[in-house]
């Protein structure tokens, strides 16, 4: 996807073919623009900005996954298949830790659930962020020279057995997650109007401020750029002086902090679980990371919370049994016209 | 003497294909209906059943190793292309198509359709391809997966022509021009005239020999230029092409291929079930079949046959059986309390049944770390997996190594 | 039956120019890899680039070949312009070559390797292949011939069926020019050819593309030994830095001061 694809991409859209198929795709978005649009007119604004307040929420969990991704794949290209499932077992974790600390449904906490909340999040964050290092260590590793094909299998078989490891856990069916933010909401006018849960804030702040420590620790900090610098030439940085294996490591275990926490603010939000999960919110969240560009975090965080809107929208104004259709669509529509994502990708120059 | 066997099992790229597999094979092929039936008395008909379904499932297997084995291409999502065939089955071999506001039904020959159902997987797998196959093999697996999820999602939303979740049945069932009976159905030997496939006999027989068909075609195509230029492209995709392989391309042929088998695959699947419903063509087959072909060889033809039986048998025969199995160990191991479902404990003869994923999770990774060249290994490829390859290298690569 | 035959087109009459470098300039980003570089190749002559490390050389035979288009200026092949054309049109074209780190498949065996380099040159469909036909069975054992007189003709012949890796340095060098061979190129670039070859081999180098040359293909050549450049060229080109600073024969080139300044570094 580096040089000689490009200039062969350029070539050929700069010549008819291109051009013909760039028309159809402008049209194509021209088209679901102007349905939306009249959805949008026909079902009330009121709607609309509920849709919007989900779609924000939605997106700042897909973004928080979406990050993991696009870290891991900017280190060492290969996509964590493993990552969605680490999501979702965030999820397990704080399931099982939310009694322990006596969090429960119905039961009103007040400002006491700050803490036990925190602590949760916490031990769910750190635990991930363990099994996510362990299959780096584990599957992937050891295949660093073996070609492509090997760690790519292995990622897929780690992302069973997470999901068989859930499953026996338990069981196929959805869990509830119990409710223990409080349902307050502000109305933002009018009866019928919409409305900003307390749910709704506290999802995307959680987000946006485990994403700005992201950033100033990717930006500010020695292992930070250590991971920068990995990711842009692995053996210029091991020459000079970085552990390749530990910077790798660290990457791998902030990717799933991000994940982890993901998964328990999904089911604070969403209050079900299931062991799937991960299966298509990795999905959704990998085309999140692609089409903010991938390896780069400011375009996994903008991707996520595009592609997490997008998909409110959707469900909301046209039918949620085409919605997969839709992001996968964007998927493959992202790779080959603009594999480069909106902000331009961040791989390592060999 | 271990040791000789194994240098039997392994596969000399000098004498492919290995001909005592192949004969082992074909002997057991043969040997295995008349077994079915002694040792049951005469109610064999159950178990060559299964093995007939199996067929499917190696025919499945055969097709993926193209495009994985012998292209090298990670395919995620190749039971779209089984449904595509399946369900080109059910619309021109069933009155399905009288409910569907075309409101006439279409009822086209068995063999026709297996053509056609081959042509039109064929055609979706180009479709796919053509944008993809350029992309790096991470994001090729991804998309393929994606498409995978999406086609039998298609099926199932579509339901005015396909309805949707109900599936189509009573689909034809196959119906061919001459038939050879004998001893093995139970008559004299004779020709018989428009033989109506029902049998599970009758299955097992059509299935063997489509199987051994696409075996030969498969072999030959592996031993021709075409598997040649695979082979480079596999190893050393810019040196193919500076040696003038038109890399796109075969690839594009390894993938409609690989889809062609898996259309052919579901045709016949879905004429011998007489039904076709989305939930059969999830994700779970595409992983099934990965896994077949990784316990059995990526590459290697008789590796993947008995990789496919193998996984096979385990998943629909040996998983099933167990919990009864698992009961009665529990409660003579005196873990009895483990037996009945409780609160949220499915009861241990269920938890056997859940090991699915995880078993087929521990296998992939498990193969790839220790034993990558599968169960019965190619000499080839075992150098290949262990000692890699110029993988996946593009042009600035090949700019960043000159020194020139 | 000789080694190479011409190829399916006929080689267009009057052209004694088979290569045409005009205006090259290759960019990568900001840095200028090859800066407006032109020249022309005879056919049938021996035509060496040389220059220091990171001069451009691979790169332009990168360009040529088809890796990637060159940034500006065009690239003439036989009269036909081809810059821009993908690595596989090149060799279709008749334009062949080996790599600087030897680039053979492995673990596919020497005759093999060979008979891949027939591949755009053999008129097998799909359907021959998949059902084995007379066409392809008659097919198939003229390229293993063919591929067997290659082999013979680079000198490798008793290792035909032994893998690519398992061959000597000397051995897998030749076979990689086989394997070049096999695609009838009327062009053969090769990529610093004696990287690594002890004087002996250098001397059967040399007769190697004498004998590659009474074929009837021109050899454009990469190459850091002065002794084999001076020995087989005709003409020479220098580059350094991306720049053309030289061309001529080894002669001339051989006396150029900024060749010497080049090489040795100012005021040697």
């Amino acid at each position: 996807m580096l040089s000689g694809v490009a200039d062969a991409r350029a070539r050929f859209m700069a010549g008819t073919r291109g051009r013909a198929l760039n028309a159809t795709l402008v049209v194509l978005i021209a088209i679901a623009l102007v349905l939306l649009a009249t959805r949008v007119v026909a079902l009330g604004p009121a709607y609309f900005i509920q849709i919007l307040v989900y779609g924000f929420a939605n997106g700042s969990i897909y973004a928080l996954i979406a990050l993991g991704y696009t870290m891991v794949y900017g280190i060492v290209e290969l996509i964590n298949f493993a990552h969605g499932d680490v999501f979702t077992l965030g999820g397990f974790i704080s399931l099982t830790l939310l009694p322990i600390f006596g969090l429960e449904e119905g039961v009103s906490h007040g400002p006491g659930i700050i803490l036990p909340l925190l602590v949760i999040f916490v031990i769910t964050m750190v635990v991930c962020a363990a099994v996510n290092v362990t299959i780096e260590r584990v599957a992937y590793r050891p295949l660093r020279h073996a070609p492509r094909l090997a760690p790519l299998i292995t990622a897929v078989g780690m992302s069973f057995v997470l999901e068989g490891i859930m499953y026996l856990w338990r069981g196929p069916f959805n869990l509830h997650y119990p409710s223990v933010l409080p349902s307050d909401s502000i109305s933002l006018g009018g009866a019928n109007g919409p409305t900003i849960g307390f749910k709704d804030l506290a999802v995307t702040t959680i987000a946006v401020v485990l994403m700005v420590a992201l950033t100033l620790f990717v930006g500010r900090t020695k292992l930070g750029k250590a991971m920068r610098a990995t990711a842009q030439d692995r053996d210029a940085a091991g020459l000079m002086g970085i552990d390749i294996n530990r910077t790798i490591a660290a990457t791998f275990f902030i990717g799933a902090l991000l994940a982890g926490a993901g998964g328990m603010i999904f089911g604070l939000y969403y209050n079900t679980l299931t062991f799937d999960l991960g299966f298509t919110a990795g999905l959704v969240a990998f085309t999140a990371a692609v089409f903010g560009g991938i390896g780069n975090i400011q375009g996994a965080a903008l991707g996520g919370l595009i592609i997490g809107m997008i998909q409110s929208l959707s469900d909301g104004y046209f039918d949620t049994a085409w919605t997969q259709v839709l992001i996968f669509g964007i998927l493959v529509l992202v790779l080959v016209f603009r594999p480069t994502g909106i902000l331009g990708m961040r791989v390592p120059e060999k | 003497m271990l040791r000789s066997i194994r240098k039997v099992w392994e596969t000399d790229p000098r004498q492919d294909p290995n001909p005592l597999v192949y004969t082992i094979l074909t002997l057991g092929a043969i040997l295995y209906p008349i077994w079915a039936q002694v040792s049951t008395g005469g109610q064999g008909d159950f178990l060559i059943s299964v093995l007939a379904d199996a067929g499917v499932y190696i025919l499945l297997a055969i097709g993926l190793n193209v495009v994985i084995g012998f292209a090298g291409l990670l395919d995620l999502g190749y039971a779209a292309f089984f449904a595509i065939g399946a369900y080109t089955y059910a619309f021109l071999a069933s009155e399905h198509l009288i409910v569907t506001p075309l409101q006439t039904a279409i009822h086209l020959p068995f063999w026709v359709v297996l053509l056609v159902g081959m042509f039109v997987a064929a055609g979706f797998g180009l479709l796919l391809g053509a944008p993809t196959l350029r992309l790096r093999g991470d994001y090729l697996a991804i998309v393929t997966l994606g498409f995978g999820e999406i086609v039998p999602r298609v099926f199932k939303n579509v339901s005015v022509w396909t309805s949707g979740v109900n599936g189509i049945s009573a689909l034809d069932k196959p119906v061919l021009p001459v038939w050879l009976n004998g001893p093995w159905s139970g008559d004299r030997l004779q020709l018989v005239q428009n033989f109506k496939i029902i049998s599970p006999m009758a299955f097992y027989v059509v299935m063997v020999i489509l199987l051994g068909i696409c075996v030969v075609l498969v072999n030959n195509l592996r031993r021709s230029r075409v598997g040649r230029a695979w082979m480079a492209v596999r190893e050393d995709e810019v040196a193919a092409a500076a040696m003038g392989v038109n890399t796109v391309r075969m690839k594009l042929l390894a993938f409609a291929i690989g889809a062609a088998f898996s259309g052919f695959a579901g045709a016949f699947y879905g004429a011998k079930l007489s039904l076709v419903s989305p939930e059969n063509f999830g994700f779970s087959v595409s992983i099934t079949i990965l896994v077949m072909i990784v316990l059995g060889g990526m590459g290697n033809i008789p590796g993947v046959i008995i990789g496919s039986l193998l996984i096979y048998s385990v998943i629909f025969l040996f998983l099933p059986a167990l919990p009864p199995l698992a009961e009665e160990w529990a409660t003579n191991l005196g873990l009895g309390s483990l037996v009945p479902p409780s609160g949220e404990w499915p009861g241990i003869g269920q938890e056997i049944q859940n090991l699915k994923f995880l078993f087929f999770g521990l296998i992939l990774v498990l193969t790839m770390l220790l034993r990558p060249q599968g169960l019965i290994p190619s000499r080839v490829r075992k150098q290949e997996l262990t000692q890699g390859v110029h993988e996946d290298q593009t042009i600035e690569d090949v700019n960043a190594e000159t020194t020139a | 039956m000789t080694v190479a035959t011409t190829a399916p087109r006929a080689a267009p009459a009057g052209q004694d120019l088979i290569l045409k470098i005009d205006h090259v300039t290759k960019r990568f980003g900001g840095l200028v890899a090859v800066d407006d570089v032109s020249f022309d190749v005879k056919r049938g002559e021996v035509f060496a680039l040389i220059g220091p490390n990171g001069a451009g050389k691979t790169t332009l035979f990168n360009s040529i070949t088809g890796m990637f288009p060159p940034s500006d200026g065009r690239i003439i092949f036989e009269g036909t312009e081809i810059t821009g054309a993908k690595p596989h049109q090149a060799a279709e074209f008749g334009i062949a070559r080996t790599f600087q780190n030897i680039r053979l498949f492995e673990y596919m065996s020497a005759l093999d390797n060979v008979r891949l380099g027939q591949h755009c040159r053999s008129r097998s469909r799909l359907w021959d292949s998949l059902f084995k036909t007379p066409f392809e069975r008659h097919e198939e054992r003229a390229i293993t011939d063919r591929a067997m007189e290659l082999l013979t003709f680079v000198g490798i012949e008793k290792r035909s069926e032994d893998y690519a890796r398992n061959l000597a340095y000397g051995q897998q060098r030749r076979l990689e020019i086989a394997r070049a061979l096999a695609t009838r190129p009327r062009l053969l670039l090769l990529d610093e050819p004696a990287a690594g070859f002890t004087p002996q081999e250098k001397v059967e180098l040399m007769r190697l593309v004498d004998r590659i040359l009474a074929e009837g293909i021109t050899v454009f050549l990469i190459e850091h030994d002065m002794k084999v450049v001076m020995g087989i060229s005709r003409n020479i080109a220098v580059l350094d830095h991306g720049e053309l600073i030289a061309l001529g024969p080894p002669e001339v080139i051989r006396n150029d001061q900024r060749v010497i300044e080049a090489y040795l570094g100012k005021g040697a």
